[in-house]
């Protein structure tokens, strides 16, 4: 007697339609991918290329000349007009990308001498501690961290007091500079982890193996560490690189310099539609050519 | 390799230094949060317990959390179903555009913030959608998506296929397989990758400024609105503090779900 006989199995119940229609969708891979991929990449055509794509014809939409009214479907190239011919936005384009570049500078220098430390000298026990020191500044709420930033650097804030023994004035809120810092801090975390996953997965053959060919610690930095390193740190300079380019909340709290985010911002809420369109085709451009080089040089896989 | 002595003396010095300088800022604000004086001046003047009384007692601090947790909720759930659909299609079938789609999930976090802010909000605007909790939602949803994704198939590449095979030879459907063996498998990283979007979605103000109405405030929206009203600093210091406390959570949980598996925020 088995009694492997009395268990029922599924096969043998009576085929309801859920059942059969399981039964359909095994034999049929290609419509289970379908099936599957329905929802997800449904709601991101829908919800996001399609918004993307609304945002790419709200760009040549026209404006009431008298009312400022924005006219959907009626096309106009003023927008981009007022853009090219006003000084103001050059400018602040030039500001914004110049600081996103300063920020991912500054975050990576800042960030490969302690991913260095987590990966290749700490011990495991103090790795996964600083892993999570590491972790929990980045959860930390992100307008939490930008006003301590303003609690310190504000008129009469913990810089002040630093600086005032020193007979040196706190430059206090409005610097441009203040952006820099703040921002660098902010995305600071975004910038080690990648590059300490980056380090820790370089196999210590490797080095031994250089170590064995006759080059010293700097060759074998410089050779082998470098370049294994580099795209984890492209992958986290895309972070930091598109955060501080879409960033206009930092800039307005700690510093007067606008943003390209601050132009987008306030002309969608003055009503100025077309124009907040067409100015956010700039970081759009910008970072899509940023990630076309980032996937080039290998950044990810190190995402 | 071995690092020379004062290169890991170098090393250690550099680490304590930006260690330093990403905890510095958040202590100030823990301090501050006891602060007796109502001005935002350092050396604190005294200690005091007032202000948290106070902002325990704020109805439109207590109305932004209600509806910051209503939005996180909504936009968790929403991205932990599509992103294990999408996970399970990637994970188990390889066809054309797999790749496309992988980075389609990835845009939202890849492209700036005001982007996604600015087309959600053209297109609510011209669709007539009316401005409120549903299209902070819808907000949210795309850019958690790629969390819960990322959680689900990355648990998914560590899990051995025989389970579900084995649950396949003994006659059970696609469906069973998933519910009784796929599922209970996966619920760790679900978990996991539910807590993180949430948090993510608790602490959005970039976009959130673009698709929220005028009634509906979040959380962060309280904050922003707060940091420029002097009277309300302390409560703010209030709140700061609890937030720094909440943020340990999600760590901590993630840490010990899937302890081991490193990688980013994402």
């Amino acid at each position: 007697m088995s009694t492997a006989a009395n268990v029922p199995r599924a096969s043998d119940l009576p085929p309801t339609g859920l059942r059969r229609f399981a039964a359909w969708l095994h034999a049929h891979p290609k419509a289970q991918v379908r099936l599957l991929l329905a929802g997800p990449v449904g709601w991101m055509l829908i919800a996001y290329i399609g918004s993307l794509f609304v945002l790419l014809l709200g760009a040549f939409w026209d404006k009431d000349s008298f009312t400022g009214q924005v006219k959907p479907f009626v096309w106009s190239l003023d927008a981009f007009e007022s853009i090219v011919t006003n000084e103001v936005y050059r400018t602040v384009a030039l500001r914004t990308i110049g600081i996103a570049a300063a920020v991912t500078v500054t975050d990576a220098l800042l960030a490969f001498p302690i991913a260095y430390y987590m990966a290749r000298v700490a011990s495991p026990r103090t790795r996964g501690i600083l892993v999570v020191a590491i972790l929990m500044p980045l959860w930390a709420a992100y307008l939490v961290k930008v006003y301590a930033w303003r609690a310190i650097l504000q008129g009469g804030g913990v810089l002040e007091w630093v600086l005032s023994p020193f007979n040196i004035e706190a430059p206090g809120l409005g610097q441009l500079m203040n952006s820099w810092i703040v921002l660098s801090y902010l995305w600071l975390p975004y910038m080690i982890l990648p590059i300490y996953a980056g380090l820790e997965r370089i196999p210590e053959s490797l080095l031994e193996a250089s170590a064995d060919l006759g080059a010293r610690n700097g060759t074998t930095f410089r050779r082998v560490v470098l370049p294994i390193v580099f795209p984890a740190l492209v992958a986290g300079s895309i972070f930091t690189f598109s955060l501080t380019l879409g960033d206009y909340i930092t800039p307005d709290l700690v510093s007067d310099a606008k943003f390209i985010g601050n132009v987008i911002y306030d002309n969608s809420s003055l009503g100025d539609l077309p124009l907040a369109a067409a100015f956010s085709l700039v970081p759009i451009v910008i970072m899509i050519a940023y990630l076309l080089v980032a996937r080039r040089l290998g950044a990810f896989e190190s995402l | 390799m071995t690092e020379s002595f004062w290169t890991r003396v170098g090393l250690r010095v550099a680490t304590g230094f930006v260690l330093a300088f990403l905890y510095l800022p958040l202590i100030i604000l823990v301090i501050y949060a006891f602060n007796s004086s109502r001005l935002q001046a350092w050396p604190p003047a005294g200690f005091t317990l007032h202000w948290f009384a106070e902002a325990a007692g704020n109805t439109s601090l207590r109305e932004a959390i209600l509806n910051s947790v209503l939005a996180g909720l909504g936009a968790t759930a929403i991205a932990l179903v599509l992103g294990t659909l999408a996970a399970l299609a990637i994970h188990r079938f390889s066809f054309f555009g797999r790749e496309t789609i992988t980075f389609l999930f990835v845009l939202p976090i890849a492209l700036p913030g005001v982007v996604t802010g600015i087309a959600l909000r053209t297109t609510f605007q011209t669709a007539g959608v009316d401005f409120g909790l549903m299209t902070i939602i819808v907000g949210h949803a795309t850019f958690c998506v790629v969390i819960a994704y990322n959680n689900v198939i990355a648990r998914m590449r560590r899990l051995p296929r025989t389970p579900e095979e084995a649950s396949a030879d003994l006659g059970a459907d696609s469906w069973t397989t998933f519910r009784r063996i796929t599922l209970p498998s996966i619920g760790t990283a679900l978990l996991s990758g539910g807590l993180l979007a949430f948090a993510l979605s608790f602490d959005e103000i970039i976009v959130t400024l673009f698709t929220a109405g005028p009634g509906t405030e979040t959380v962060p929206m309280w904050i922003l609105g707060a940091i420029r009203r002097p009277r309300e600093l302390p409560v703010v210091n209030v709140v700061a503090f609890v937030l720094i406390l909440i943020s340990t959570i999600p760590v901590y949980l993630a840490q010990r779900i899937s302890a081991g598996s490193g990688g980013g925020r994402y």
